[in-house]
């Protein structure tokens, strides 16, 4: 009691304040608005209107479809490859720290550039990755222009940018894995691939847990990259749940762009809490 | 004998793996820049025939030094952004760890569920009508801060257990006030994750694209992420003054990271691995 009159709460509630008006406050309106009409002055109530039309028009519910793929696509993608870098880098070797840093950089680095970037090398005719593929005798690819391969391709390029902090998060996660367990495994004959199997794997598992949930998270809310890349196309291929919220937007849509901010909000935390709550019982185990 | 053979057989070639995979991007911006605009169409990864380094000048002028502007607006909004996240940040840090109430465990929740959910884009932008802070800096401020708080206060909180409750005891036994003692006690601990903070904070809102795009249209007040974007259509097809653009918008991320390296890593893998 007396301790809790030391600590006055005025302490926080700067931060409160600021996170209430510009954060909380705008989701819980969020609600309301997204089943209006809206032109920020005026509204007319339309019930689900909104949402019928998300699910039901095809160009938007096309973005449900994308976003979950993308999500899933990124998430997996830097799970596994930041595993197998974070083992290597968690060895002996001499240029660990030098390859941790050229792996790691990227994450600084602006979006925007390197969707710029990737877009000249996977230029259809002139870029560096078709020129990598014929000079191997293979036909060159549409990487951005090709309705089926488009949303793969900037999905590669996430991953690129940011396998960096996944590994990195594994790494610290393997490094604080007792080195007790490997020299008792080495005693009792275990060779390297079962060190990593049976004691690298199951004891790095709250750094995995925390992959998954952080690239989960950014998977489901992305934009600025896709949108540097295709802009949503080629026709509504690569659009996702954010880039439908910015182009309704951008129209002058706002209740509709609403509500998919609000179906964006569901989709997360229908997702993402039971998720975590999963990881976190099994982590306990 | 044989086992370090390999070690060093392994050492070069996943030294040349990584590099190809991950700096080939960074070379071919770089040299892209220098081209001139014939060569740079060619997209190849090759040296410039001519070495073009007035790329850089003529990204600069164009639209009036836009650039220039754009990175004034971007350092203000960062700045402001960060100085505001530490000062309410950290007290906030300091009050939530500490307190082992309702209110505590209530502003925690609220502050950890803005970790996951996506922010709201149409209502935040009424809110900031109604303050009459749309299209102007400080609304731009106050946002960003929101949408970091979560972040940073989590990582203030989580290095607070680590700070002894007998300094603060001390200091109220000797009568210093609670705003004193955190100020000239708690506060000066907490410098380690303050500096943490600090860089991971800058980068993030340096690099933002998605809430200017929002929260701050207009060309006064234009950010050096909305320039680039915007030169992707005005440059035509000047792949050099475009990648000239980017590689200037890189450089400061790039002088960070050399000289922050070790502070950027052990600041993510921490804030992951605790929360």
């Amino acid at each position: 009691m007396k301790k809790n009159a030391v600590y006055s709460i005025w302490f926080a509630v700067p931060a409160l304040v600021v996170f209430s008006i510009f954060f909380v406050i705008p989701m819980l309106i969020s609600f309301f608005f997204s089943l209006t009409v809206w032109n920020l002055k005026s509204f007319t109530f339309c019930g689900f209107d909104n949402f019928r039309l998300f699910f039901t028009e095809h160009s938007m519910n096309l973005s449900v479809r994308n976003t979950f793929v993308y999500a899933a696509v990124t998430c997996s993608a830097k799970l596994i490859l930041s595993f197998f870098i974070a083992i290597l880098l968690s060895g002996s070797l001499k240029t660990k720290n030098i390859l941790r840093s050229i792996v790691f950089f990227p994450t600084l680095v602006s979006t925007i550039a390197v969707g710029i970037t990737f877009s000249a090398l996977m230029h259809p005719s002139k870029g560096l990755f078709n020129i990598l593929l014929q000079s191997l005798g293979i036909a060159p690819v549409d990487w951005l222009g090709n309705t089926k391969l488009a949303l793969l391709s900037v999905a590669f390029t996430d991953v690129w940018k940011g396998v960096g902090v996944a590994t990195v998060i594994f790494l610290a996660g393997i490094q604080s894995i007792s080195r007790d367990y490997y020299e008792a495994a080495v005693i009792d004959g275990a060779n390297y691939m079962q060190q990593i199997y049976f004691i690298t794997l199951p004891l790095s598992k709250p750094a995995r847990n925390s992959i998954i949930i952080l690239a989960l998270i950014g998977g489901l809310k992305s934009f600025d990259l896709i949108w540097t890349m295709t802009g949503g196309g080629p026709g509504f291929a690569t659009d996702v749940l954010a880039s439908v919220i910015y182009k309704q937007y951008a129209a002058g849509f706002y209740g509709l762009s609403t509500a998919g901010n609000v179906i964006m909000f569901i989709f997360i935390t229908v997702i993402v809490l039971p998720l975590q709550q999963y990881l976190i019982k099994k982590e306990e185990q | 004998m044989k086992n370090k053979g390999m070690a060093k057989f392994i050492n070069i070639i996943a030294l040349i793996v990584f590099s190809v995979i991950f700096i080939t991007p960074f070379a071919f911006m770089f040299l892209m820049s220098l081209k001139d605009k014939r060569d740079a169409n060619l997209m190849r990864l090759t040296l410039p025939a001519v070495w073009h380094f007035d790329n850089y000048l003529k990204v600069l002028q164009y639209n009036h030094y836009q650039v220039l502007t754009a990175f004034r607006n971007s350092i203000i909004l960062t700045l402001f952004s960060v100085v505001i996240l530490i000062a309410i940040c950290s007290t906030a840090g300091f009050i939530i760890q500490r307190r082992h109430d309702t209110f505590s465990r209530t502003a925690n929740s609220v502050i950890l569920a803005g970790l996951i959910v996506p922010a709201s884009i149409l209502p935040t932008i009424w809110i900031l009508q109604q303050l009459h802070l749309y299209k102007t800096m400080p609304g731009m401020i106050f946002v960003e801060i929101a949408i970091n708080i979560p972040f940073t206060v989590m990582l203030y909180r989580s290095y607070m257990a680590s700070v002894p409750v007998e300094l603060e005891e001390a200091a109220r036994i000797d009568g210093c006030s609670p705003f004193l003692t955190f100020l000239r006690i708690i506060f000066p601990l907490l410098q380690p994750v303050s500096a943490t903070i600090i860089i991971l904070n800058s980068v993030t809102i340096f690099n933002d694209f998605t809430n200017p795009l929002y929260f701050l249209p207009g060309s006064k007040n234009v950010t050096v992420q909305l320039t680039l974007y915007n030169f992707i259509s005005q440059s035509g097809n000047s792949y050099n003054l475009l990648f000239s653009d980017a590689i200037l918008i890189t450089i400061p991320m790039f002088i960070l990271f050399v000289f922050f390296n070790k502070k950027i890593i052990a600041g993510m893998s921490a804030g992951a691995v605790k929360g």
